[in-house]
């Protein structure tokens, strides 16, 4: 019995899944039988997708679901090839598992722009993809999760498929290739059909067959909006999330951790918190406390009560001195230089300009919180995390237990944006509950805590040199100056170092189809070490906004509209790319001429595999300055499920909008000045424009969804701002230079 | 002393000291986790229930000022305003959820007061509920179905 084998039979049948007298199929033929506690000697598990008990058919999805749908897309995977019934398919996260990792997390790891990468290229990346596996990196994140899932999910369902009927065929002694299966169950020549229920037990004990995928042209599922499989939960407050466990005698925890980053705790008195009636526990965490209490408002209400004495943070003491280190990176030796087209040093530049963003919170809806019960010995979570396994290693260790005495559930993420990978709210959970053995905790971060904690999307510089010729563009020239993302959030994950060139901090600006003589990116590593991770779009979400603000300068320079000029610079480089930038153009009408108060803007950023374009279009007829419209285009290539598509690219949109036009966090003492909504706000519902998307299918290659309508966002707003207001605005947050509704 | 409320149509009682927000007397003290906490501040409208039909935070309603029966999400069901749940569901509007509860409770005190909202209706009386997954143009489109369909009109 394989640890991995132990971790996964536990998990599953001590968890929220009772699979009674079920079975589960795989495609990894890893035989193994299912010691179920509650019905031994019951069923075999060979693969970790499908699990079929007399409830019915589960299927185990093993990403995050933290609204990008990832859940319905891989659960439909295996379901098309298991001919289940869809309505009647229950979806689960699943355990830890070495099984479930991330393969296409490898495909970004060459220093090769997608839209550019050759066919060995990407047998190279497939070939890193399978040492990701060794790695077991089960991560959500890089918008890679359908991608990976793809071919490994439909043939855990085509597997699972041929071993019911191969037991069916047994069973009726006919053929198998004389059996149909549609809806769950085994349908026999005379039109007698056998249910999947009663099949599971004895046909998990068997191979799997190899089997073929079936084509493009009779899926049933894919290809189609489907009902989402997380939605009734999500309408009936029913759905889980990290705190909404109920578990007997169970306590509330909030923390109060130094916000002075990198700070410390000299003292604390724990005395005032103790008088606040429901107070249990004031315990220290070293760099803050914890209160306990017989609910959250005593738990929060007992932290504010603690006095504490801080250290300092060793942090720049204001957001300018920030900058200021950001920009001595400028001085040192480039990190990379991944596009170094034609000569720029020999190029006159007709333009220099310095254009910065700020960090950002990523304020998922849901702040951090986890339940964690450490009881004979044996930890269990509820966390919605993206990375499980880490969440688990980390638990063990904080909690002072071996990971085979580890349970970790992972529950829905009421948001994640790249906030779940960071490990250090199951850390501090499974610290309370160690030091609280016996007793289930709940714990609940503040949305101060939350916001003042959070691994931001670091603040940037870009110092660009352009020059323009005859209509186009001869030089593109930039350098790019802030703390590495990759470094420092990789370098947790994998628990060491990352050194080398970082693509990470200059995608979205290396890596763009655009066809220029003079063109080249370098990136500039700044040393600072204010808590920084992945954000929607990681590097793209600053480089985006640099590289297309940029163009848009360019393309004014020359005195052409900013969309032709594009689409001439695009199309050599990327029909793929110009096909996105004419849908938009066409969806928003764009040469047909606006009044004198409303005015139109367009980006176009290639990220995580799928080149969106936005227009967008401002009006300021009423006063202050209203996003009216957006036009999106995406071309993620093969299309699993439209309505999800649109989903997100009209998330990303508005996750974008709601950083360029307010999003801003800044810094005291090295303390983060904003705490909460009111201070570090998102865009509301009348403030959203009517969104229109275009979703094409000619890209050859699949790409992600949830992250690619983030980047081209914001450079969209700022372009149309200079429309309607000819102010060219090279810094964000854009309502500290203009009068928007927010 | 215990307090005594009405949720859902069920009577519940908590010794919880009467300065407690609605909030966590519904999470923490009765298990009713439909109702969410965002931010504590009622700048986000997760923690919107119904006090007597009326929307209102419960992250800023003492205990001990609930002088009404309260409806939280999971008493929506079986009251009209299932509507606004199946408008919901067909519309596939959700996408984190967490914030879903509110919105859903948000809009049925909006179709309490409007019927027939317009456009500018929901902005004004949705504005406090805040989405960071951006599902907006959905719950627009959800709110109007839902109205459609508590008119007697066809839902669509």
């Amino acid at each position: 019995m394989s640890r991995l084998g132990k971790i996964t039979r536990r998990t599953l049948l001590v968890g929220a899944v009772a699979v009674a007298g079920g079975a589960a199929f795989g495609v990894y033929q890893i035989r193994r039988p299912v010691e179920n506690p509650l019905r031994p000697e019951e069923g075999a598990t060979l693969n970790p997708y499908v699990i079929i008990d007399q409830s019915g058919i589960s299927i185990i999805a093993p990403r995050a679901e933290m609204g990008q749908g990832v859940h319905t897309t891989l659960a439909a995977l295996v379901a098309e090839e298991l001919d289940a019934d869809w309505e009647a398919v229950r979806v689960l996260h699943g355990p830890p598992s070495a099984a479930y990792f991330n393969g296409a997390l490898a495909h970004g790891a060459l220093p090769v722009a997608d839209y550019a990468m050759r066919d060995w290229q990407r047998r190279v990346t497939d070939g890193l993809g399978a040492a990701s596996k060794l790695l077991g990196l089960q991560v959500t994140g890089g918008s890679t999760s359908t991608v990976d899932a793809f071919e490994r999910m439909r043939l855990a369902g085509a597997g699972a498929r041929e071993a019911l009927k191969a037991v069916a065929a047994e069973r009726l002694g006919v053929a198998v290739a004389e059996l149909r299966t549609q809806k769950g169950r085994v349908i026999a020549p005379d039109g007698s059909e056998i249910d999947y229920r009663d099949l599971a037990e004895e046909a998990a004990g068997r191979d799997v067959p190899r089997v073929g995928l079936r084509p493009q042209s009779e899926w049933k599922l894919l290809g189609r909006s489907l009902p989402r499989s997380d939605m009734q939960a999500k309408v009936s407050g029913a759905a889980q999330f990290s705190t909404d466990i109920v578990l007997p005698g169970m306590k509330c925890a909030s923390v109060r951790i130094c916000p002075y980053l990198g700070g410390g705790m000299e003292r604390f008195d724990p005395a005032p918190a103790l008088e606040v009636p429901g107070v249990e526990h004031v315990l220290d965490l070293g760099n803050g406390v914890v209160v306990v209490a017989r609910n959250t408002w005593a738990a929060m209400q007992g932290a504010e009560a603690v006095e504490i004495d801080w250290t300092p943070s060793p942090l720049p003491a204001s957001t300018e001195a920030m900058y200021d280190q950001i920009a001595t990176a400028f001085e040192a030796r480039a990190n990379s230089t991944m596009r170094d087209d034609g000569s720029p040093d020999d190029v006159e530049a007709a333009l220099e300009v310095e254009y910065r963003v700020p960090f950002l919170a990523h304020s998922t809806m849901e702040p951090m919180g986890a339940t964690a019960w450490l009881q004979d010995g044996h930890l269990t979570l509820w966390v919605g995390n993206q990375a499980p396994r880490e969440h688990l290693r980390v638990a063990a260790e904080a909690a002072g237990v071996a990971e085979e005495d580890v349970t970790l559930h992972t529950v829905f993420l009421g948001g994640g944006f790249g906030r779940r990978v960071e490990t250090d709210i199951t850390r501090q959970a499974a610290m309370i509950a160690a030091k609280l053995e016996g007793t289930p905790i709940r714990l609940t971060w503040s949305r101060e805590e939350d916001m003042r904690h959070d691994f931001y999307r670091p603040a940037a510089i870009a110092r660009m040199r352009g020059a323009v010729a005859e209509g186009r563009a001869t030089l593109f020239d930039a350098k790019i100056a802030a703390p590495s993302v990759t470094r420092q959030a990789i370098g947790r994950l994998a628990g060491r170092e990352m050194g080398g060139p970082d693509k990470g901090h200059v995608e979205g600006a290396f890596d763009q189809p655009y066809a220029i003589p003079h063109y080249r990116v370098a990136g500039h590593l700044a040393e600072l070490d204010v808590p920084i991770g992945f954000w929607r779009a990681v590097g793209s979400s600053f480089n985006g906004f640099f590289h297309e603000s940029f163009i848009d300068e360019l393309a004014h320079a020359a005195g052409r509209d900013p969309l032709h000029f594009r689409l001439d610079h695009v199309a050599p480089e990327s029909a793929v790319a110009a096909g996105v930038l004419e849908a938009v153009r066409d969806l928003s009408d764009w040469d047909s001429p606006l009044p004198e108060d409303r005015a139109r803007g367009v980006a176009m950023t290639w990220s995580f595999g799928t080149p969106t374009a936005v227009v967008l279009e401002l009006d300021k007829t009423d006063g202050p300055i209203r996003i009216a419209r957006a036009f999106m285009a995406c071309d993620p290539g093969l299309v699993l499920d439209p309505g999800i598509v649109r989903a997100q690219m009209e998330s990303g949109l508005i996750y974008g909008l709601s950083a360029a036009l307010m999003g801003e966090i800044t810094f005291t003492d090295g303390r983060a000045d904003q705490g909460n909504f009111p201070e570090y706000d998102g865009l509301r519902i009348f403030n959203t424009p009517s969104i229109e998307v275009a979703i094409l299918q000619d890209n050859p290659h699949m790409g992600g969804v949830g992250e690619p309508g983030t980047p081209p966002a914001m450079p969209a707003l700022a372009n149309a701002l200079h429309a309607l207001t000819g102010q060219r605005v090279r810094s964000l947050p854009l309502i500290h230079a203009a009068d928007f509704l927010i | 002393m215990a307090i005594a409320i009405t949720v859902n149509g069920e009577r519940y009682e908590t010794d919880a000291p009467p300065e407690t927000p609605l909030l966590w007397v519904l999470r923490d003290e009765f298990g009713l986790t439909g109702t969410k906490f965002g931010c504590g501040v009622a700048a986000c409208g997760a923690c919107t229930v119904h006090l007597d039909g009326q929307a209102v935070r419960s992250c800023q309603l003492p205990l001990g000022e609930v002088d009404g029966d309260v409806t939280t999400i999971e008493g929506l069901a079986e009251t009209r305003y299932r509507a606004l749940q199946e408008a919901w569901t067909r519309h596939q509007v959700a996408q984190c959820g967490y914030c879903q509860s509110g919105q859903i409770m948000q809009a049925a005190d909006l179709l309490a007061e409007t019927p027939e909202p317009s456009d500018e209706d929901i902005d004004a009386v949705m504005g406090g509920n805040l989405c960071r997954c951006g599902t907006y143009t959905g719950i627009r489109a959800a709110i109007h179905d839902a109205a459609r369909a508590l008119n007697g009109g066809g839902a669509g």
